[in-house]
């Protein structure tokens, strides 16, 4: 049972396709949607085509390299919390952060090219003759300009890497040292404690404030929510805790994992049904606040989305579908205690849970830059590939080179005989 | 809810890992266990004594459903039928000002709904008066009362318990049935047997 894992044939084909697909889609871009000529001003005859180009790979990088940051997030905070019952599956969320760096590298490189290479029609607050005639985007320049942009951007991508890469080696530590004794123990657990606690304060300050700020809701930079990085994180999150779901269901049929059951399977089936609450908690007050304290002014937002009374808004759909796959289907069939426990059920769950929040991420980016345009092409859907590709390469490398139970951890008992 | 009085050998245990396998060994025998009283919840013991799973969550659904259509289909009516007011314009159908009353009926209905309906499940009402099998079933001991038939032989069950490893043991006689007012006339209670 021990022995190290070997990835099964079909994963590598599956990976390597999606890898495939989504270079073709890639490459399909850059030729047919000249995402490098110059951007053209709106007006008759608008092409959208550059800026389909890179609002797509916005999406999709922001999106994933946010559902894999989370896994992080996740072993950081039930560190804190002294939690034992995810021990047996840790490697999983780890194997999970250890595709961060490469998404991270890959969003950086979009942003960078957004960024400097003026697409305006993605920021509009790039456009510094704009920006000197309007007393809103002057106000906010201090923070929306291409400086701050790319060192934050940085900043935040390096040290999620670092910090996360900590957490990694505390854990890959473990395997060289053996069995740990009490006081040892203590001492490796106040240690991990503390990087924890280092990288759920940065997380707060990045994902969690500033980065949504940056990278999602400056495209409608007129408008403003303080709802909006919370929504963002919640709706990461519980993609992230779906993917870590898909990954045990999928190690655990490859007869790995040997401590995880169905009450380990039952808590990430919590998380999925709680956060999902939660994000629809959070996607309900974005709109609360505005309607109920009378502010027109950031209704453009929601305009932009649903339309007005008379005219109904070309996301119309999407923006309740969404409602629909985040809320409604995680709220009435993940509530019974058995579905959480079974687990073909939350492999389906979460396959729709992580389609939908990518849904929830094309509404979000999308109205503010392809306006009435968009669409739901193979290009989009192959970018999407081209992500999962890539993070089921990297999830690949780090359960093939490193054990997938953790078993000097002084918590592992408790995790074994965990019991909901 | 079957009322009346029983008969029931109760076994008082001090320890959590002894009462597990007699829990285990005494359903085995082919005893009926009545209830096991512990002073906190004990992980696990539900499943050892082979409790089936409550019905309390669906009822709270239930409940909960029912708050939901409470609280939209009556503001619905009051703001748009019985008094429709004028709020900054906005139109009299609004759903966002109703979600959370919504939300709050929906958690007051089923969360008064439970609590109501666990203390019927458990026999609790104000002006009940509940047996006590071991007064120290609040403080450190587990107690484990064994209901008897016709045909249980009890001097055998006591004994049996006593070798599973409890440390009291006796026969007591004990009201089930849940009437408000009965409990309270104690005297009335066959006690000939009463062990403490």
């Amino acid at each position: 049972m021990n022995q190290q894992f070997e990835l099964p044939g079909s994963y590598k084909k599956w990976t390597w396709g999606l890898i495939a697909a989504g270079l073709i889609a890639l490459v399909y871009g850059i030729v047919m949607l000249h995402p490098f000529a110059p951007v053209s001003h709106h007006g008759e005859g608008h092409d959208y085509s550059g800026t389909r180009f890179w609002a797509v790979l916005l999406q999709n990088s922001v999106y994933w390299l946010l559902v894999v940051n989370a896994s992080m997030f996740f072993i950081c905070v039930t560190t804190m919390a002294m939690g034992g019952w995810q021990i047996a599956l840790r490697r999983v969320p780890e194997a999970i952060s250890s595709v961060v760096p490469y998404l991270g590298i890959i969003t950086f490189l979009v942003l960078m090219a957004i960024i400097w290479g003026g697409r305006t029609d993605i920021y509009h607050w790039l456009d510094n003759e704009a920006v000197k005639n309007d007393p809103i985007l002057n106000g906010k320049s201090g923070f929306l300009n291409p400086k701050f942009f790319t060192i934050w951007s940085a900043v935040s991508i390096v040290m999620w890497w670092l910090l996360g890469r900590k957490m990694r080696s505390l854990s890959l530590e473990t395997d060289k040292n053996g069995h740990m004794d009490y006081e040892t123990g203590k001492k490796w657990i106040f240690k991990n404690t503390v990087w924890a606690s280092l990288y759920a304060v940065f997380f707060g300050l990045s994902v969690a404030s500033t980065i949504p700020w940056l990278w999602l809701m400056s495209i409608d930079a007129h408008w403003y929510s303080t709802m909006y990085s919370w929504y963002t994180f919640a709706s990461t999150f519980v993609s992230g805790m779906s993917l870590v779901a898909l990954f045990i269901i999928f190690l655990k049929n490859r007869g790995q994992l040997e401590y995880v059951t169905e009450e380990h399977l039952h808590d990430i089936g919590k998380f999925m049904f709680a956060f999902s609450v939660f994000w629809t908690y959070l996607w309900f007050s974005q709109y609360m606040l505005i309607w109920y304290s009378n502010q027109p002014e950031e209704t453009k937002y929601f305009i932009e989305r649903i339309g007005t009374a008379d005219k109904s808004g070309p996301y119309h759909v999407l923006f309740f579908v969404n409602l629909i796959l985040n809320f409604l289907c995680p709220l009435l069939i993940l509530m019974k205690r058995g579905v959480k426990r079974n687990w073909t059920m939350v492999s389906v769950m979460a396959v729709l849970i992580i389609f939908g929040h990518w849904i929830d991420l094309y509404q979000m980016v999308m109205p503010g830059t392809m306006k009435d345009h968009a669409t739901l092409m193979p290009f989009e859907f192959g970018i999407g590939a081209l992500f999962i590709g890539i993070i089921m390469w990297g999830v690949g490398k780090y359960i093939t080179k490193h054990p997938l139970l953790m078993k000097n951890h002084p918590f592992m008992k408790e995790s074994i005989i965990h019991h909901t | 809810m079957a009322g009346g009085i029983k008969k029931f050998v109760v076994g008082s245990f001090d320890d959590e890992a002894v009462l597990f396998p007699a829990v285990k060994n005494v359903r085995k025998a082919g005893y009926k266990i009545h209830d096991v009283y512990t002073p906190f919840p004990v992980h696990g013991l539900d499943h050892a004594m082979g409790l089936r799973e409550t019905s309390l969550h669906t009822a709270g659904f239930i409940y909960a459903i029912t708050g939901t259509t409470t609280a939209l289909s009556f503001m619905s009516w009051v703001f748009t039928k019985d008094w429709p007011l004028n709020i900054g314009g906005k139109p009299h159908f609004a759903i966002p000002a109703w979600i959370p009353i919504t939300f709050e009926l929906t958690v007051l209905f089923s969360a008064v709904g439970m609590v109501l309906t666990f203390c019927y499940l458990c026999q609790l009402s104000p002006f009940v008066k509940k047996h006590h099998f071991h007064a120290r079933a609040t403080d450190d001991l587990f107690v484990m009362a064994v209901e008897c038939t016709d045909k249980t032989n009890e001097a055998d069950l006591q004994s049996f318990l006593q070798k599973s490893g409890a440390k009291e043991v006796n026969v007591q006689v004990a009201e089930t049935g849940w009437w408000i007012g009965r409990y309270d006339r104690e005297q009335k209670l066959y006690r000939e047997e009463k062990g403490y």
